[in-house]
């Protein structure tokens, strides 16, 4: 007994190593970002920082007003959820309540495929084909806008939150389904009175997730956003997201200069961007298991 | 496009930096995008004459190539614009001396698309359409149209000279579009009829149209005898004064072998 309890000891030893190892190296990351993010704030106010609308970090006097930077983010991020959130989660329903066996099994690995297409290829496709034909088709100056590069991410979010919608509607439990036709509901009326609630935090978190995905990406705001940085008024607008100004200034920014700092302090507004949005779904998810239970 | 150019030869880099770190003869190239194909063709050119030696290059920006001199993790940085004061002292104070060789030189021409009837803008008119104040291609002799800018990131060695030569001080309007490459530029000037960008000379092609530069072409020529007025020169750093086969190798830059790929990468050679 007590040499098979020791024997035990050692793979739960060298788990817990390599666990903390990972956990540690996270918290590096994290500091490293602070430690170098700080710095920014000793010749700049965090309201100018915040609220500043121009972004002119290499001139002199330079300026780090990163609110466009911030609104290019969001409103992407916003625009493109309002384009696919809807898809994936219809498309979650089709293939987890309607779609018919054999077609659901050729459907369902398509989708996960398409969650690994490289943005870079899609960013690509947004520079080439997307953005010539928006200016030949409407009365516009440039295809490289909020638009486009919504929807390149739209595409590239709607398979992430389907595969788990549908993962989250499929472990609802099938008595559910069968009492709701026990008591005369259609299927329509199943789906939607008492799937989808029962379902709800899944969904949600599903929903979260891919937005989390969409305020992280990086290549095809990059390439496909037109990298202007200011308030977009309209869908046609370019914008400059937080993500793909970091990308592009870091490689030729002088190191520990203000503008290298004032970067990171753009990656810590991403991080706390995303972790907010992680404790919303965790929320969420806690609070769903509150109701099941 | 450029960019995956880069992401290939950092893997390079790497690679090379766990397979041949124990063999002699080893060189390390980074630095600027813009002087990358020069550096490329190079080393291609002295590695079949010298098979001992072996030239690992990345690209990763004018900043980073310095950075790496200033760290000590390159032998040769290369650089689109000289070397910052900030950056000299930092180099010193790690005790590393950077030197520069000039190595070429460089040309930005503003391209339009090749549909658009413009043919020559003064510095005056482009400094004014980056700046915001013409926006209609009709108040510059082309078509009644609204006027797309593209320029490149404030922190590209491009975009320094664009700004030091023409901008003259003035910043160029948050509106205008920006790209992070002389392709990806080249990519949305050839697909909007609208646009203006620039672009250095060695990525000058048959989509995109080049313009003149108060009525002076953006010639090897006229960039070489000063006339052109967007021109620029293009630097190898080293760490230190060359020893071996960096010395070597920057010799073979400078010689006329060299300066002939220099040509034959699109840029203007020294002689």
């Amino acid at each position: 007994m007590t040499t098979s309890l020791k024997e035990d000891r050692i793979p739960r030893l060298v788990i817990m190593a390599v666990a903390s190892l990972g956990v540690a190296i996270m918290l590096f990351i994290l500091y490293s970002l602070v430690r170098d993010s700080i710095p920014i704030l000793a010749h700049v106010t965090l309201s100018d920082l915040l609220l500043g609308i121009h972004w002119y970090p290499t001139y002199d006097p330079p300026e780090f007003g990163m609110l466009p930077l911030l609104v290019g983010s969001l409103s992407v991020t916003f625009a493109a959820s309002l384009l696919s959130l809807p898809v994936s989660l219809a498309l979650a329903v089709f293939l987890s309540e309607v779609c018919p066996a054999t077609l659901r099994e050729i459907l369902k690995p398509v989708i996960e495929i398409l969650g690994f297409f490289p943005s870079v290829v899609l960013g690509f496709i947004g520079m080439v084909v997307i953005a010539p034909w928006m200016v030949t088709n409407f009365d516009i100056i440039t295809g490289l806008n909020l638009l486009n590069a919504s929807v390149l991410m739209g595409i590239m979010i709607i398979p992430i939150v389907t595969s788990l919608a549908e993962d989250s509607l499929n472990s609802v439990p099938r008595d559910i389904r069968d009492a709701s036709f026990a008591l005369g509901a259609t299927r329509i009326e199943t789906v939607l009175r008492s799937v989808i609630p029962a379902a709800l935090p899944g969904l949600m978190t599903a929903a979260l997730l891919g937005v989390m995905r969409a305020i992280g990406e990086t290549m095809v705001v990059l390439m496909a956003a037109g990298g202007a940085a200011i308030i977009p008024r309209s869908l046609m607008d370019p914008v400059r997201p937080l993500t793909s100004a970091i990308a592009a200034e870091m490689g030729e920014t002088p190191f520990r200069s203000d503008h290298y700092y004032a970067l990171f302090f753009a990656g810590l507004l991403l991080l706390l961007l995303t972790l907010a949005l992680n404790m919303t779904a965790l929320w969420i998810e806690s609070r769903g298991k509150r109701w099941r239970s | 496009m450029k960019r995956f150019g880069v992401f290939f030869a950092v893997s390079a880099l790497l690679f090379g930096m766990f397979a041949g770190s124990a063999m002699a003869g080893q060189i390390q190239v980074n630095g600027s995008t813009t002087v990358l194909p020069i550096a490329q063709a190079a080393a291609e050119a002295y590695m079949e004459a010298h098979p001992d030696v072996n030239i690992s290059i990345s690209g990763g920006g004018s900043g980073n190539g310095i950075k790496a001199i200033i760290d000590g993790t390159t032998d040769i940085a290369n650089a689109s614009r000289f070397i910052k004061q900030s950056e000299v002292e930092a180099a010193v104070k790690n005790g590393s001396y950077p030197v520069p060789f000039a190595v070429a030189v460089d040309a930005i021409i503003p391209v339009v698309h090749p549909s658009n009837p413009v043919k020559d803008l003064s510095i005056d008119q482009l400094r004014d359409i980056y700046m915001g104040k013409i926006t209609n291609w009709k108040e510059v002799g082309g078509p009644d149209k609204k006027i797309a800018a593209v320029t490149r990131d404030t922190s590209s060695g491009t975009f320094e000279v664009w700004e030091e030569k023409v901008m003259n001080k003035e910043k160029i309007m948050p509106a205008a579009q920006v790209v992070a490459s002389n392709g990806a530029m080249v990519q949305s000037v050839a697909g909007n009829p609208a646009a203006v960008g620039y672009i250095g000379i060695g990525y000058l092609d048959k989509s995109t149209k080049a313009l003149l530069v108060n009525g002076i072409e953006g010639t090897s020529k006229n960039a070489l005898n000063g006339s052109f007025p967007v021109s620029r020169y293009l630097y190898m750093f080293t760490k230190g004064w060359p020893t071996g086969e960096v010395m070597d190798f920057m010799n073979f830059i400078l010689s006329d072998a060299g300066q002939k790929i220099v040509a034959e990468s699109g840029f203007v050679s020294l002689r």
